[in-house]
């Protein structure tokens, strides 16, 4: 996907952050990513390296916290784990699956200094 | 990339519009030092330093932000920009190739004596489709991505503010051809059509399923080729709902012209409500 859109996405928010609230460097970010949101997260570390560099935050660690894919399926009226968009309900394996939750893409801490 | 307003630094270029407006975003990249600086109060540069023991500079900001929140207050912006005129806007997907600019073309010719059309393109280079639009007589602005791979909703406002599309017309925004990543970008459109031609297999929607998850309208193109190739329309339609279950399909041939109708009433028909609102939101 266009992950080096979204490194420079999470730069633009830390830079706004330090602006709004006075700090000066960034030790750690950590983002929440959905299972389900496209997000390569190998491809997401490399762009975060790239991105980071020169910035207030070059070094940070960056934490990934996945969250797993949920969908509700319209066949068992109820909430189910998934695994990708396409994936089928693990109980009933009907593809009416509509993904309810695993999809975002957040910052959710910083650590500064 | 810009802080203030998110440009992509002198990559993005739109037709006549150098892009850039100077919003100090030189600035704004160094406030990180620059800024806080000023306030000489330094209780020491992190752990090493602290004064109380045990105690660490270091602490824990909560951001909680969407990493595309941005990308979505300008394509919420540009819905409403559409909401108050009464635009029917489309945001068109596909990979490179599907016969986008040729359907568009169609489109617009089919249309034109009805309706006011108006089409933004994008392309990482050449304003060569935006050419072939304006010889149809439709307004359309070409936006170069530069090494961007799609669109996002920053680029449209930049667009709509030159193109000024009119009210209650038909707005076409043919995205960067890309499978990938026009699927997370939310232009402010009031439907994602993805174009899948015959002449490129049927598991696409598998291959690609954040796109055709994305769409509301999936057209499949170039079907007067299916004489002459193995594709299983059944099929593929199957592996599209698969990913989306209420995906809308049409089958249509802009060079055959089969098909068209029921694309073209379904534009007119979304047209036809964009306008219906704007005139009940007057009468209010």
């Amino acid at each position: 996907m266009h992950e080096m859109s979204l490194a420079e996405s999470v730069l633009k928010i830390v830079d706004a952050a330090a602006a709004s609230q006075g700090f000066e460097r960034v030790t750690e970010i950590r983002l929440e990513i959905g299972a389900l949101s496209g997000v390569e997260i190998d491809a997401m570390r490399f762009c975060m390296d790239a991105v980071l560099r020169h910035s207030l935050a070059e070094g940070a660690g960056v934490v990934f916290e996945i969250v797993p894919g949920q969908g509700w399926c319209m066949q068992c009226g109820d909430n189910v784990e998934i695994g990708a968009l396409y994936d089928p309900c693990p109980r009933c394996g009907s593809y009416q699956v509509q993904p309810t939750g695993g999809t975002e893409m957040r910052v959710k801490n910083l650590l500064v200094e | 990339m810009c802080t203030v307003c998110g440009c992509g630094e002198g990559e993005v270029n739109i037709e006549g519009h150098a892009h850039d407006h100077d919003h100090d975003y030189r600035l704004a990249h160094s406030h990180g030092f620059g800024l806080n600086r000023k306030r000489d109060l330094h209780f020491g540069h992190g752990p090493a330093h602290a004064h109380a023991p045990g105690l660490s500079q270091e602490r824990m900001v909560q951001i909680e932000q969407d990493i595309l929140g941005k990308n979505d207050e300008f394509a919420a912006a540009n819905r409403r920009w559409f909401s108050e005129r009464g635009i029917f806007a489309l945001n068109l997907v596909s990979s490179p190739g599907s016969g986008k600019t040729t359907l568009l073309v169609k489109t617009i010719e089919a249309l034109k004596n009805r309706m006011a059309v108006a089409v933004v393109e994008g392309d990482q280079q050449t304003s060569a489709d935006a050419d072939r639009i304006r010889a149809t007589g439709a307004p359309a602005i070409q936006v170069n991505t530069g090494k961007g791979c799609h669109l996002d909703a920053h680029m449209v406002g930049h667009a709509l503010e030159r193109l000024a599309p009119a009210e209650g017309s038909l707005l076409m925004i043919e995205n960067v051809g890309n499978l990938v990543c026009p699927a997370a970008f939310d232009l402010g459109e009031a439907h994602k059509v993805v174009i899948l031609s015959v002449t490129e297999g049927e598991d696409k929607p598998l291959k690609y399923p954040d796109m055709f998850h994305a769409a509301d309208l999936m057209l499949l193109s170039k079907v007067d080729l299916l004489p002459y190739l193995n594709f299983d329309v059944a099929r593929c339609i199957a592996y599209a709902r698969q990913i989306n279950p209420g995906l809308q399909v049409m089958q249509l041939s802009a060079t055959s012209g089969g098909g068209m109708t029921a694309w073209l009433d379904w534009l007119t028909e979304g047209v036809r409500t964009a306008g219906a609102s704007l005139a009940k939101a007057a009468e209010v």
